[in-house]
């Protein structure tokens, strides 16, 4: 990189002529940064579409950095009083609010572009979260957590917690009754935790809800410790994925020690300034032609007014539902003068920390499960590991019903139903529909992989019928390819765990058995139902029957031609 | 003034007098009292008609004299704001039971539903329909609205009047159509599930407010397209299916390019 010359000698290696060259070159005397610089320019990546969704991650965490910038010019965190004397919005003239909310409005109305900013802003925060989750459904389905990638995802569920945290932080600062309303359920959730919840509320408000302490704590979580703390996570979210190489999707020619791909430079470089110049370009648009959180239709915060719609951000509603969902009569205790409210605690507390629980144990779960302790670095097709497609679908529905429960009262206006109804259908399907999406993800899986095991033994139907001087009728099948071949034999079906037995040698019941039966119990779950790939013994049988023996060159060849047979369906 | 001095102590003056009393507290009262039922320029023959179209359109349910009957109301002091709120919206005549009878293209054109208003006003009295002046949007204060609004109107109507769902299939209807008068009818008369504000809940300047703060919504938002003004849930669907719909095609373009 740092000679940018031509076609010279190798024992001369010449002066650059170009400004770009001598710069390179100054720069390069003085860091040896050539060396780093050939080191990436050359490093290699796998090509597929759905590797760019973390950039788009990546690249609106940069719009929300650089929007974000901006409107700290501009937004003055404090709760103190103020009347504002602004004409637009003319619902807002002469209102009592605190300087939070009169700045925000003040940076939308007067501030030359700081209402695109804040859209751009606000837009670009859900689009983080949006596709932060949809990598995460990337990296879940094709097995990409699997060693040596555990530790970055966990670093990408913390990336994710964190992007909840900034999202959260952010959409309280305005000051607003939306706002308000969703700090003060925080505030609820906080209090019911056992013992510590009133005493934790306290501290994090300054005292009884809402205070004056909390928009300026806020801000500073909001715009320092937690983009602080996501910045440094990226670098090492991104470190490690250079450091263990990007995984690649099965295919002729990849295997666990290989990369098969392009060099970063140009064609990576080159994607991802598109891919950066793309996610810009939307979020502007977006910023530029959609409203978002308009604070001046809810009015600066006031403690007692609640309106209809209430509900949080895309990434909270899942919280939201499981409020809306649990009953509330009698499941609030009080125990010695204690209240337990279970039923904010419940739904509050403990489902979310069950959701993401799982996330954070499965990659262990499925490697002990598996009994696997080797390095992957070509991805599973998610039809090749059925229960755990199953269990991340399972995991969806959950998601996706709460959310939904979440949004009952908009579903209900806009289909004409009735919100009880809604509510008791979401709280049977909150238990029902993650096992039968389980369940079905999981026999399509079954499916696909026999549908697999046929086209490897039997070939494309090619639709075409021959009859023979005897009389007999057969289809034509054409083989696969060596490409479509290898995709649908290179995977692994693992058997369920096997353990050794109950007693040794000598009867003595052996120690730790009970713990590995369950091991097991769990394995089989996972691998019990399986469909094994085709073994070339098999391809072999399946051609060999009938009177056609084996698969010789002159008939492969007739076959390509369109004008042989190959095999036959019985 | 001697003359009138002189007959005090006529023995007609205490009756006199209490006649004046009288007078001058009926005379004040009448001033100073909440007018509901102004009569205006109603003709017997409008309520005339006003009776022959209810008993044609509406006895069948609210009785023969609009007494109301098993589980249907009676219509005896609902006022003329009542019925011109329900006939002029469509919502009365009913056309089938539900959660609640909904809004449809009125059955009745102006001068009909004027007539039955006037019927059902000469019943008993009752609210009067709101003057143009009262419903005028320009003389309210959009600000005073909008704090009355959210105190009042926004836990069922959302915070700027863009409908929300209330129990069992019942819902506050979105506000982004409804006429002015109608505003100020349904405010005056509670009609369904709304409750009544009435005149001393909040005054008819005050109404007047909530008006204007109504129609001030309708110009649309600063920001641009207001996905239905709905809040965060639909922001969240447009964000996946415009944001990242555009996104994920963007990067599947991308990712056919180079190889």
């Amino acid at each position: 990189m740092s000679t940018a010359t031509h076609d010279t000698k190798r024992e001369a290696p010449a002066k650059p002529t170009t400004t770009v060259g001598k710069a390179a070159d100054y720069l390069d005397q003085r860091t040896s940064i050539g060396v780093a610089v050939k080191e990436f320019a050359r490093k290699v990546f796998p090509d597929h579409w759905s590797f760019m969704l973390g950039e788009i991650a990546l690249f609106s965490f940069v719009v929300l950095i650089i929007s974000g910038f901006f409107l700290t010019m501009f937004f003055e965190p404090s709760m103190a009083l103020t009347t504002y004397e602004g004409e637009h919005p003319a619902t807002m003239h002469g209102q009592l609010m605190s300087v939070a909310f009169a700045s925000t409005l003040d940076m939308s109305f007067e501030v030359r572009g700081g209402l695109l900013m804040r859209q751009i802003h606000h837009w670009s925060a859900l689009i983080f979260m949006a596709s932060i989750v949809v990598h995460m459904m990337r990296v879940f389905f094709t097995g990409a957590f699997r060693k040596p990638r555990e530790i970055n995802w966990i670093v990408g569920i913390l990336l994710m917690i964190l992007g909840l945290a900034a999202g959260f932080t952010g959409y309280s600062l305005p000051d607003d009754v939306l706002s308000g309303n969703g700090l003060r359920i925080t505030d609820g959730v906080v209090k019911s935790i056992p013992l510590i919840g009133s005493f934790m509320s306290y501290m994090i408000f300054g005292g009884e809800f809402p205070g004056h302490h909390i928009v300026p704590r806020l801000f500073t979580l909001h715009i320092f410790v937690v983009p602080g703390i996501l910045l440094a996570l990226i670098a090492l979210h991104l470190f490690l994925m250079v450091l263990q190489k990007h995984t690649q999707y099965p295919g002729g020619g990849r295997t666990d020690k290989n990369v098969v791909g392009y060099p970063a430079l140009p064609v990576y470089v080159a994607k991802m300034t598109g891919n950066f110049f793309m996610v810009f370009g939307v979020l502007a648009l977006m910023g530029a032609t959609m409203s978002i959180n308009n604070v001046w239709n809810y009015g600066p915060f006031d403690p007692s007014p609640v309106s209809a719609g209430a509900q949080p951000d895309w990434y909270m509603l899942f919280l939201e539902g499981s409020l809306r969902l649990m009953p509330g009569q009698g499941t609030e205790w009080v125990i010695f003068g204690y209240t337990l409210p279970l039923n904010v605690l419940i739904p509050a507390v403990v489902i979310p920390g069950i959701l993401f629980t799982f996330l954070i144990v499965y990659p262990f779960l499925e490697a002990r499960v598996t009994g696997d302790d080797r390095e992957h670095h070509v991805l599973d097709r998610p039809r090749n590991k059925p229960a755990r497609t199953g269990l991340g679908v399972a995991f969806l529905t959950a998601f996706i019903i709460l959310a939904l429960a979440g949004s009952n009262d908009l579903i209900a206006t806009h289909f004409a139903l009735s919100i009880n109804a809604i509510t008791w259908v979401f709280r049977v399907l909150f238990f029902v529909g993650p096992v039968f999406a389980y369940w079905v993800t999981k026999r399509i899986c079954l499916g696909l992989q026999r549908k697999d095991r046929e086209l490897v033994l039997h070939g494309h139907e090619s639709g075409r019928i021959v009859r023979f001087a005897n009389g007999e009728y057969i289809e034509v099948h054409t083989p696969l390819d060596d490409q479509e071949r290898w995709l649908r034999v290179n995977f692994e079906a693992p058997a369920p765990l096997a353990i050794a037995p109950k007693t040794d040698a000598r009867g003595v019941k052996r120690k730790g058995y009970g713990a590995d039966k369950r091991w097991q119990g769990l394995s089989r779950f996972f691998y019990e139902d399986r469909v094994s790939p085709v073994t070339p013994a098999e391809v072999a049988a399946a051609h060999s029957h009938g009177e056609h023996d084996e698969l010789s060159g002159s008939e492969r060849q007739a076959v390509e031609a369109g004008a042989g047979t190959t095999s036959r369906e019985h | 003034m001697k003359a009138l001095a002189a007959r005090r102590h006529h023995r007609l003056a205490p009756v006199v007098l209490l006649l004046l009393a009288l007078l001058t507290t009926g005379g004040v009262y009448a001033a100073l009292a909440p007018s509901t039922a102004k009569a205006e320029t109603v003709s017997t023959a409008d309520i005339e008609t006003g009776k022959k179209l209810f008993q044609a359109n509406c006895a069948t349910c609210h009785g023969a004299n609009a007494e109301g009957t098993d589980g249907v109301p009676s219509l005896v002091g609902v006022g003329a704001a009542a019925v011109d709120f329900q006939v002029s919206t469509g919502r009365m005549p009913m056309q089938m039971n539900g959660p609640q009878a909904e809004a449809k293209p009125p059955q009745f054109d102006a001068e009909q539903t004027a007539a039955l208003a006037a019927y059902v006003a000469s019943l008993g009295a009752g609210p009067a329909i709101p003057t143009d002046e009262q419903v005028d949007p320009t003389q309210g204060d959009p600000s005073n609205g909008m704090a009355l609004f959210r105190t009042n109107c926004a836990m069922c109507h959302n915070a700027v009047g863009a409908g929300g769902a209330l129990s069992e299939g019942k819902f506050a209807p979105a506000l982004w159509e409804t006429s002015e008068r109608n505003i100020y009818q349904a405010m005056l008369t509670g009609p369904q599930s709304m409750p009544v504000f009435n005149d001393a809940n909040i005054t008819p300047d005050e109404k007047r407010d909530i008006v204007s703060f109504l129609v001030e919504q309708r110009e649309g938002s600063a920001g641009g397209n207001a996905l239905g003004a709905l809040g965060p849930v639909s922001e969240g669907l447009w964000a996946f299916v415009i944001g990242l719909g555009l996104l994920i095609g963007a990067a599947v373009w991308i990712g056919a390019k180079s190889s």
